[in-house]
């Protein structure tokens, strides 16, 4: 059962991300998504460019924006600090959009009491940002993925998806 | 030659190129000297015109050239093993390197002092990097624009800034008419 639930979960991040047409990703990894990112790495359509910081990420992702292909970023929510000058004089600035799958750390079920220190922040910061944020606490949750996805697009904005670590509860 | 001689030199042949200027006075200069829009102005975000360069080379098809400074590719320097390592072969950066922070009033950067960027580059793992002279850097850039490898290019310039007018062109125009110019 556990299996199922993950690998469900993880096919419909990739399902999902293909069918909005997202063609480029980029990443900073971390152990709540090493699943997901194996899945991508397996996937022709999406070029993975891994990012040796966030804020880079933002600037692969708004470069690839321009040159046509759709774009998204799978982060930690401990790098919000790094981004916050590129998404809001980058992403927002220019009005680009861009998907950001965030592993929310530092929620119930978190081993590393540091982690915690930068969840409580987490969606003060996004909120300041004016960041359309949604929380992924279930697994049924990844159902509004699509739509998310949909909506970033529609609006040309950088939206914020929280999976927290109930979501990816038996990725171990 | 400062950094606004060194692009005067280009203007002849990147007019009809996709480029992406890095923030404050290269942009400023090269919005001042040939405004195009295939130039896309990177106005804020200090550190990432090579990272915005490499990501709209790996999408499309079209050469891609990304002037960048010394300063800001030390502000970023995560993003030389992330261009190593995703070789575009559409890609040229060249680094106007000053040794200077121009935009702010030229104070010395590191890589006016001790630190190598073109070794640093290579050390990255970075392939084809050339060092040149200010006055060598349109002939090197042009045969990058006429070759099919990704190009590092470092020109070592003088420090130095005209004086410019800020870009006054609302960023969703520039972005805007530059994917225009990309789609073309």
């Amino acid at each position: 059962m556990k299996d199922y639930v993950i690998m469900s979960i993880n096919d419909q991040i990739i399902s999902d991300l293909i069918k909005n047409k997202v063609e480029f990703i980029t990443s900073v990894p971390c152990k709540q998504l090493a699943g997901v990112l194996e899945k991508i790495d397996q996937t022709p359509s999406i070029t993975h460019v891994p990012s040796n910081r966030e804020d880079e990420g933002i600037g692969l992702c708004a470069g690839a924006t321009m040159g046509g292909k759709r774009s998204a970023i799978i982060m930690q929510n401990t790098a919000i600090g790094v981004t916050i000058n590129a998404l809001v004089t980058l992403t927002q600035f220019y009005r680009m959009p861009l998907p950001m799958l965030i592993s929310y750390r530092g929620e119930v079920g978190e081993p590393v009491a540091c982690q915690v220190e930068m969840a409580v922040h987490t969606k003060d910061l996004l909120n300041q940002l004016r960041i359309p944020t949604y929380h992924f606490h279930a697994h049924d949750d990844v159902k509004e993925l699509d739509g998310i996805l949909a909506h970033c697009f529609m609006a040309r904005k950088p939206v914020a998806i929280l999976t927290d670590a109930s979501f990816w509860k038996g990725a171990e | 030659m400062i950094r606004s001689d060194v692009l005067k030199t280009l203007i002849p042949f990147i007019s009809d190129k996709l480029v992406v200027t890095n923030i404050g006075l290269p942009s400023q200069e090269m919005h001042l000297l040939d405004d195009q829009p295939s130039n896309f102005y990177m106005l804020g975000t200090m550190g990432l015109a090579s990272s915005i360069g490499l990501g709209l080379a790996l999408a499309q098809d079209k050469k891609v050239l990304a002037i960048d400074g010394d300063g800001s590719v030390l502000m970023n320097f995560g993003t030389l093993p992330t261009i190593a390592n995703n070789p575009a072969e559409n890609f040229i950066l060249l680094i106007i390197d000053n040794g200077s922070y121009g935009s702010t009033g030229d104070q010395v950067t590191y890589s006016g002092m001790k630190t190598d960027l073109a070794a640093v580059a290579r050390s990255c793992g970075c392939e084809n990097v050339i060092e040149c002279t200010a006055e060598e850097t349109a002939d090197v850039v042009k045969q990058a624009f006429a070759g099919d490898k990704m190009t590092i290019i470092i020109s070592k310039c003088e420090s130095g800034n005209i004086k410019v007018p800020v870009i006054e062109i609302d960023p969703v125009v520039i972005k805007d008419r530059f994917m225009k110019e990309v789609q073309k």
